[in-house]
């Protein structure tokens, strides 16, 4: 036996290089396209280094000076980073919401012995088909859709719904809500399917003890299926969080990068993308990205203690 | 009394398998209107779509197609053939190294193994957006924007896909294989390229779908690095279509522009709709 440990611990050493050899490229990518830009970002966040029409200003070191100004009340009267953030987190919101309900009653229907749903195939087919397209292209398509010559102001108009067409692109709570329902759209079906996997891996015996004891069904929800699913809620719960983080695509397309009205709809993606266009304005977009990663490492925190959990 | 608890239960299950069905058939609808909507018109002329609202196709189908994929301002064409080398390349690069890595830190003992693992994990969560500044400043400076390798390479380190690949891998294959390879004197290469790769074909087909997907879509380093018509990728072209006076554009095109850049997507998708769904699963945490 212990002759047997050593030579497998020698014959382990002797192939040690090979470890190595097969994780090079993942990490000679990871630092040049990865990490040494992340460490740029983080570098130019304390310098001012923006292009002036032809001129580049810059780089000089200004300390703090660009955090400084994301936390000032601007010419407009606002504090830039805190509008964007709450744009964000609402916009984040309106779509979560009706998202993890109606995700978890599909989750509780789809694994209901009692009601035994036919066709769950299908459904789960459509309900996670809007994941996988394009968001900017879908979009593009609510901008058609939702526009003042578009076909749902003609239905309503067809109806005599309304008289006149709707601006539903002109107004804080339809630009808001269109964003919300696209997100609720896209991402609803992905959170059925893994809550439902969720559920079905809790033990049987669980609830057959339960509907042993008379436990109702929603005894049965609230003591056994909750508890029971919440590590694995948490993480689809944080992870869609930290997507909403990242939400650019739609509320960019839809507004054509302008967070109309007002920029009631600018997530801090799209801010962090102003800085990128024409003005190249590297030290505050440093500034920003700082900021995001300070916020999604805090969460990632939570993620990976789920991922290495034993 | 006990027959009428039982037919109690029954009525009650009834009604409650009729709300169930008619709030999944609801939501099935939400999903499939818009785009129900857009197919239709994608087949209607622009003096149709002026017209009004309709529910059911017309015959402009083909005419819609043929000045879509003409077009004088979005060359469609090209953004396909562009989206399709980036999002082709990548899932190839992405899974394959992947793949390698899961393998490296998986089958081979060496010092660093365990920190390098969590290492991964720990980046696995940090947005891309995060390292955009740096590498857009980058790109400037040694003249790489416009070029598409630039938006494939990086799939090479792709934490995620990583971490699916070392579940698998954990999961299907046997160390001792790996040692009877070995003894059959293969060398190390050979056993992964010839032993492992054909066990891991699941999993790379699965990454390889989501990968083509997410670079099929991925609009925000695209629209940041590409400015030359001649190689926009498809959600580029779609951004600069928003961005274009709307008004004069015949609107039948602009829906079938819109039908074309998820039409791929929407094929891979019926087709394998069904491992696409168990993938999703496979990849997250385990309870």
């Amino acid at each position: 036996m212990e002759k047997m440990k050593k030579l497998s611990k020698t014959k382990s050493i002797s192939y040690a290089k090979w470890g190595y050899i097969f994780i090079i490229p993942f990490f000679v990518v990871y630092l040049i396209f990865t990490l040494y830009p992340q460490l740029l970002t983080i570098y130019n966040s304390f310098f001012e280094y923006y292009r002036d029409g032809l001129n580049v200003i810059g780089p000089n070191f200004v300390g703090l000076r660009n955090y400084k100004e994301l936390f000032t009340i601007n010419n407009a009267g606002y504090v830039p980073i805190v509008k964007y953030s709450l744009n964000t987190l609402i916009l984040w919101i309106i779509g979560a919401v009706p998202q993890f309900l109606i995700a978890m009653l599909l989750a509780l229907f789809f694994t209901s012995t009692r009601l035994n749903i036919k066709g769950q195939q299908f459904f789960k087919t459509v309900i996670y088909m809007p994941n996988l397209i394009m968001a900017s292209a879908f979009s593009m398509l609510f901008f058609a859709l939702f526009s003042q010559v578009g076909p749902i102001n003609q239905l309503l108009q067809s109806w005599g719904a309304v008289n006149e067409p709707i601006n539903f692109l002109g107004m804080t709570i339809s630009v808001r809500g269109l964003i919300g329902l696209m997100n609720f759209l896209m991402w609803f079906g992905n959170t059925t399917i893994l809550l439902m996997a969720g559920i079905q891996g809790i033990d049987e015996s669980m609830f057959e003890s339960a509907r042993l004891d008379g436990s109702n069904s929603t005894q049965v929800f609230f003591n056994i299926t909750m508890p029971l699913l919440m590590p694995i809620f948490i993480y689809v719960f944080i992870t869609s969080m930290i997507g909403g983080i990242q939400m650019f695509d739609v509320p960019q397309v839809l507004t054509n990068g302008k967070g109309t009205p007002n920029l009631t709809s600018t997530t801090l993606i799209m801010y962090l993308n102003n800085f990128l266009g024409v003005s190249k304005n590297f030290g505050m977009a440093g500034a920003v990205s700082v900021l995001l990663f300070i916020i999604t490492a805090v969460l990632s925190a939570f993620v990976f203690k789920t991922i290495t959990r034993k | 009394m006990n027959s009428n608890a039982n037919r109690n239960a029954k009525i009650k299950l009834f009604i409650s398998r009729f709300v169930v069905y008619a709030i999944l058939i609801f939501l099935a609808f939400l999903c499939l209107f818009f785009f129900w909507l857009m197919f239709v018109n994608s087949t209607r002329s622009n003096a149709q779509l002026q017209s009004g609202f309709a529910l059911f196709p017309k015959e402009n189908f083909l005419k819609n197609f043929y000045n879509a994929w003409h077009d004088g301002t979005i060359d469609i064409p090209t953004g396909m053939k562009n989206s399709f080398i980036v999002a082709i390349c990548s899932a190839l690069l992405t899974t394959y190294f992947s793949a390698l890595t899961a393998y490296g830190t998986y089958v081979y003992n060496f010092r660093f193994k365990k920190a390098v693992h969590l290492f991964i994990l720990a980046i696995m969560m940090i947005p891309s957006q995060v390292s955009a500044v740096g590498f857009i400043q980058l790109a400037f400076k040694f003249h790489l924007t416009n070029k598409l390798w630039l938006l494939i390479v990086p799939s090479i380190a792709a934490p995620a896909v990583y971490f699916y690949m070392r579940q698998y891998l954990q999961a299907t294959l046997p160390l001792e294989m790996v040692e009877a390879a070995r003894i059959d004197g293969s060398n190390e290469f050979r056993i992964f390229n010839q032993i492992v790769l054909p066990i891991m074909k699941p999993a790379m087909a699965v990454q390889m779908i989501f990968s083509f997907v997410g670079s099929w879509n991925n609009y925000f380093m695209p629209s940041l690095l590409l400015n030359d018509a001649k190689k926009k990728t498809v959600p580029v072209m779609i951004g600069t279509l928003r961005s274009a006076d709307f008004t004069k554009f015949d609107m039948g095109k602009v829906y079938m522009l819109m039908l074309m850049a998820i039409l791929p997507v929407m094929v891979i998708y019926i087709i394998l709709s069904k491992s696409i769904i168990k993938g999703v699963t496979s990849g997250s945490v385990k309870g």
